[in-house]
This record gives structure tokens, sequence and C-alpha cells, in this order.
């Protein structure tokens, strides 16, 4: 069916006279409108249920509202205060003060100040405690006077410097403390040398996830090796000695690796049986690094065999002969023909493994003691123990950026659409 | 096995048998620890090693009591419980949000397909200790922390990427040309569904159920912040268990585990066998 446009050129049409282009763009969106429709569900749920609480995470590591919330005209007046004068405020800002404290203490507000501040700086707790138990027995006027009383912290400069840092609704603090940093005189600087933890638990959690990705890659090299190498029928019986720890439940393989590695267990009887071990001096396997290096790889080793041996069947048995035939010794075939090939398993299987073990909470907890801990455990303890959510929050960012920034990696080199299970 | 070519020299038979030994060896470092724990909870003692009447094979050596412990025990009774009626919610929200979004994004032309696909696989990316103290946040603000709900939607939203990928991988061996030849024969979208393509489909569905499931019933980290005492599951207990005081009972409820994975197992590869067979016979 034609039709005919204003300079005579026929236009396809279709039955009922639309024209084709049109008919054609029609179908198109109703297609991307019917997929989308489909995906809309799912969509929503994981903005609801995932993405929010993430968003919620960022946002807690930068909001600071409670001494805004909590003492509003104290800090209203103190922007007025030129900080740099080194005098202390004015009456107006006790006075403030004094106004504001009354209410907080009345509704018990202050002491949720000085906790949240005294992750700042140690001493905030008491002295907030301190001056609301006696904020409503002051005279009125003079108030200065009678806070330096109370306490001498409210005459040093510092706290009014620090009151007044800690006033906007936002902060940078929380990811300050994340990289051992503070406040000081002058600006930023790094905490003193026996204060700082989390850049060292940081650097430890890589470098123990290096380690464990690196005995992963020495295990599982081999073994993908050999299961490539395999006629199919002998492989695919030996797979299953590979994918059942995969299929296990994490925690039955903690608490066989904890029954194992203990004083009184199976693998130091066996060294002490064996004559290899004094029985007085038995190993130390669990409760240090040890525990979760080993642990962690036995965890991890299906992540890297996997990859590694679905590469590894792709590569054609013939460049390596060919080597050979062209004078190549094994071990040069090897290395300079077949190894480059198997270049992307490694990638993946590495970046894979490293992903995993950087954010892992539930194996370091249950055998790494006290060194052999990584960052999610401290952010485990921030939330449930010393309950600095902020904190926790920003920990938890900054390892989070970490394994993003990897999977960015990850996608380059695999695809995130080739992700495979089983 | 295959015979050795005749040329091999001395050394390269060496390496042939010394590589294989070495692959044992890391095949053995696999399986061991999963293996020895089943004997282990046969112990008569409250000993985590084998006792001298173990090894010489004496029945006096061997007893059911840490099965029995687990099967009469109400903290583990209620733990499984609890595991039981968390896990297939979850998996059911999961496997049919995840299924309608996987044929949503198999279709030919879907706008801002990969950056839907980040989104919708991100619960698999992000570290459990991350999700745990978001989903910790934000949901004690909405009044779902503690809940059975919470736990719930949190495992189902976990649980979602797994059922996209296994269903996804399906459906690349799907061919259209069927439900347009269902629809061209005057069946409506929801027939053509559920008569034409979700009998093709389903081996990816049920890996992808299976996946959603074990997902939730392993999951120790969100449950242990988002749950509250009501809500302990079987792997919480075990974490409990093996933090505080490490009790046998762990290596019965254990092996009962290790029972599950290898039935598990069997089923994923009955299935992905079934899949196989279906595409060969498909000439998508």
């Amino acid at each position: 069916m034609t039709d005919t446009t204003a300079n005579g050129a026929p236009v396809l049409t279709t039955q009922d006279g639309t024209p084709l282009k049109v008919s054609l763009a029609r179908a198109l969106r109703r297609e991307k409108m019917r997929s989308l429709v489909l995906i809309a569900p799912l969509l929503i749920f994981i903005l609801i249920s995932f993405l929010a609480p993430i968003a919620d995470m960022l946002f807690r590591s930068v909001e600071n509202r409670i001494v805004a919330d909590t003492l509003p005209q104290t800090v209203a007046a103190l922007s007025a205060w030129d900080a740099s004068s080194g005098e202390l405020p004015g009456e107006d800002v006790y006075a403030a003060l004094h106004d504001d404290l009354v209410i907080a203490a009345e509704e018990k507000t202050h002491t949720r100040l000085g906790s949240r501040l005294n992750y700042e700086l140690s001493g905030m707790s008491s002295l907030f405690r301190k001056t609301g138990r006696r904020v409503d027995r002051m005279d009125e006027g003079n108030y200065k006077e009678q806070f330096i009383d109370i306490d001498k912290d409210w005459g040093d400069v510092e706290t009014w410097l620090f009151l007044k840092r800690y006033s906007p609704k936002y902060t940078p603090g929380y990811f300050l403390n994340a990289v051992d940093a503070e406040y000081g005189v002058e600006g930023i600087k790094m905490k003193p040398e026996d204060e700082r933890i989390y850049l060292y638990l940081f650097w430890r959690t890589m470098f123990l996830s290096m380690l464990i990705t690196g005995s992963c890659l020495l295990l599982g090299y081999p073994v993908a090796f050999l299961l490539a190498n395999l006629p199919l029928r002998y492989s695919n019986l030996l797979m299953i000695l590979v994918l059942l720890p995969f299929w296990t439940s994490l925690l039955v393989r903690t608490s066989a690796w904890k029954v194992l590695l203990q004083q009184q267990g199976v693998i130091n009887d066996t060294l002490v049986w064996l004559g290899v071990v004094d029985d007085l001096n038995r190993l130390v396997m669990i409760n240090n690094q040890t525990g979760t290096i080993i642990a962690m790889t036995h965890i991890l080793l299906p992540f890297m065999i996997l990859p590694l041996y679905s590469v590894m069947r792709t590569i054609s048995p013939s460049y390596v002969r060919a080597a050979k035939s062209l004078g190549a010794t094994d071990w040069t075939a090897f290395w300079r023909v077949y190894f480059p090939q198997t270049i992307p398993g490694i990638g993946a299987g590495a970046i894979l493994v490293f992903i995993l073990s950087i954010g892992y909470y539930i194996t370091p907890e249950l055998v790494g003691g006290t060194d052999g801990i990584f960052i999610s455990n401290r952010i485990a303890y921030h939330i449930s123990s010393s309950l600095n959510w902020g904190l926790a929050a920003a920990l938890g960012v900054i390892l989070l950026s970490l394994v993003l920034l990897l999977f960015y990696v990850y996608d380059k080199i695999v695809g995130i659409d080739n992700v495979k299970l089983g | 096995m295959r015979n050795l070519p005749p040329y091999y020299s001395t050394g390269q038979i060496a390496w042939h048998y010394g590589f294989r030994v070495i692959c044992a060896i890391i095949f053995f470092f696999l399986i061991f620890p999963i293996m020895v724990i089943i004997p282990l909870s046969f112990n008569a003692q409250d000993f985590f090693t084998f006792t001298k009447e173990m090894l010489a094979f004496d029945p006096a050596g061997y007893s059911l009591k840490h099965y029995e412990d687990f099967f009469t025990n109400p903290d583990w009774q209620q733990a499984l419980q609890n595991s039981f009626t968390i896990a297939p919610v979850a998996t059911l929200l999961a496997t049919a949000l995840g299924t309608l979004a996987a044929i949503g994004l198999s279709q030919s032309h879907v706008p801002y397909r990969s950056a839907i696909m980040a989104v919708l696989i991100s619960p698999m990316i992000v570290p459990l200790i991350i999700s745990a103290a978001g989903m910790y946040f934000f949901y004690s603000r909405i009044g779902l922390q503690g809940t059975y709900w919470g736990v719930v939607l949190a495992h189902a939203a976990l649980g979602t990427p797994f059922v996209i990928v296994t269903v996804t991988a399906t459906l690349v061996g799907f061919d259209r040309s069927l439900t347009r030849a269902a629809a061209n024969l005057g069946a409506d979208p929801i027939t053509t569904f559920f008569k034409v393509q979700m009998p093709l489909i389903i081996p990816g569905v049920v890996s992808g159920a299976l996946f959603a499931f074990i997902t939730s019933f392993d999951e120790v980290v969100v449950v242990l912040f988002l749950g509250s005492a009501s809500q302990k599951t079987l792997p919480w207990q075990m974490f409990t268990g093996l933090r505080e005081q490490i009790s046998p009972t762990i290596l019965a409820v254990a092996s009962v585990m290790v029972f599950l994975s290898i039935l598990l197992l069997t089923t994923l590869e009955m299935l992905r066998r079934r899949s196989e067979r279906l595409r060969g016979l498909s000439p998508g």
C-alpha cells in the first residue's frame, strides 16, 4: 500500500493508512514500555530495600545536625564570634548557651550531644553532663563567670573553637576520624602516632586480602589447569570437589577450620602423632592472622578456580603443540605461549577474590583473634558496641568506594554481563 | 587415563606424576575440612578431635548424642524453624520479581539497559557488612529493624541478582519466534507466558530460586544486624555458638547442612543438564 508525500515520492503505509515509519516507531515505543513495566517492580523494590539504605549510610557519614538542633541560639550567637581573635566569646554567647542548656537539660538531650561530641574530643561528655546538672541553678546575668566556675573548660578558647567547628549541619569529621586525621589549631592534621588505627587497619585488610588472593592463585592455577586438560568425564567428576565447598555454608566451613586448627584439634593431634611437633609446643594456628589466611583461602578458592577454568577451557592446545614442534622446551611453551593466554582468567579470578575478601566479616571475626581482623569487623564494632554510627558509616563509605572502583576494573576486564554462577 | 607418550624423558614423566600429586593435595585441602566434620559429629565425647575409641573403630566411641541435642534443644529448633519461615518467603519474592525483570531485560530494546543492570546486580557486589550497616540505619528509621518482614525484604533484595543472572542466561537460548507463534495463534500474553515461555525457562528459574534460597538460608551478617532475638536463624545460632561457647552440636548441624548442599548441588546439576538438552532441541 503506498501513499504520496507533498513532493510526490511514495510513502509506505500500513493497512490502516498510517505511515510505516510512524507505525514502527510506535511498536518500538510499545516494546520499550513493556520491558520497562516488567523491570519496574524489581527496580522499585531494589531502590527502596537496598539503595535507599546505602544512600542513608552516605548521608549519615557527614550528617551533624545534633549541635544545631540542641543548641540553636548558641550556634547563632557563635557565628558572630571571630574565632581567630584568640579571645573568649562575649557574654551574649554564654547567655545563649545558658538558655539552650536549660531547655536541653529539661529534655535530657544535652547528654546525647555530649556523647556525640565526645567521639571527636574526649572530655566533652562529662563537660555537658556536669554543666547540665547545674545550669538551672544559675543566677541571672554574668553567665560567663558562672560557666567558667562550673568547669574551667568553658573559659578555654579551644572548647569554643571546637563547638564552632561542629556547629554546621554537615561535617567531614567522621571521615577525618576514619583516616586518622583531626582538626588542629591550624587546619587538618594527622592524629598523634599512637592514636592512629584505621589507616593501619585499611592497610592490613588490603595486605591480607592480597596474600589470600595470591595463595588462591597459587593453589587454584594448577587445579584449573588439570581440570581444563582432562577429558570432560573425569573433569566433571573432579569438579564436584570444587563445587561442593562452593555450595557449603560459609559457617560450616568456618566451623570446620575452627575445629581443625585449634590447639587440641585434628591437625595438631596429627602433627604430634607424627612427631613433627612436640606435645607441649602445639602450633597456634587460630585466633591470629594465620587462621584468617588459611580459612579464607579455602573459602575463596572456588571463586578463583571457576573463572580460571572457563578461560583455560577455551585455549586451543594447538598453540602449545606448535611451540613445542618449533623447538620450545616444556617450560618455554608454557610460560611464553600458554600462560599469557590465561591472563584474562587470572585477572578475573584475582579481582573477584580480592573484592570478596576485603569486605569479609564472619570468618575474620571467628578465627582472626585480634590481629587477623579486617576493617569490616571495626565497622560492626562501631555499629553494635561503641554506637558511633557516623564513624561506622564513614568507614563503610570508604570501603564501598574501594570495592566499586575494583568492580569498575572487573567490569572493564570481564564485563558485568559475564558473571557466571556454578 | 591416557598413556604417556613413549618419547617422554624421565624428567617429563616425573613432572607428569608430580603435578598430579600436587593437584591431589590441593583437592584434599578443598574437601578435607568439609568431610572431616561428618565423622567428628558422631563423637561420643564432647571433644573436637578423634578419640582413641574412634580411631580404633570401637562402636563405644561413636554416638548420635549431638544429633539428638540438635533435634531436641529448643534453641536450635527455634533457629531451624525461623530459617525455614524466612528463606522460602524471601525466595518467593526474589524469584517472582527477578524472573519478571529478567524477561523485561531480555527484550531487544531496553532503554538504559546497562544502568538498570548495574542497579539490579548491586546487592551482589556491595560487601555484606556495608549492606547490613546501611539497612540497619535505614530500617531502624522506618521501623522495620528487628521485624520479620525487615529480614525477609533484606534477604529478598540480596537474592534477586542471582535470579536475574540465571534466568537471563536461560533466556539467551530462548527462541522468540515461539512466543510470536503463540500470539499469532490467538493466545493472550499471560497464556503465552505460562504455557509457552515458562515451561522452557523453568530450569533457569528454579536454579535462580535455589540460589536465592541458599543466599537467605546461609546469610548471617544482615540478619545479625537487622533481626531481633525472635528472628534468630540457624547460621546466627551457629555464629553465636562458635563465638561464645563452642559446643559439639555445631558439628552435627554442620553435617546436616553439608548433606543439604550435596542435595542442592545434585538438583542444580540435573537442572543444568535438562536445560542443555532442551536448548539442543530448540533451533535458537
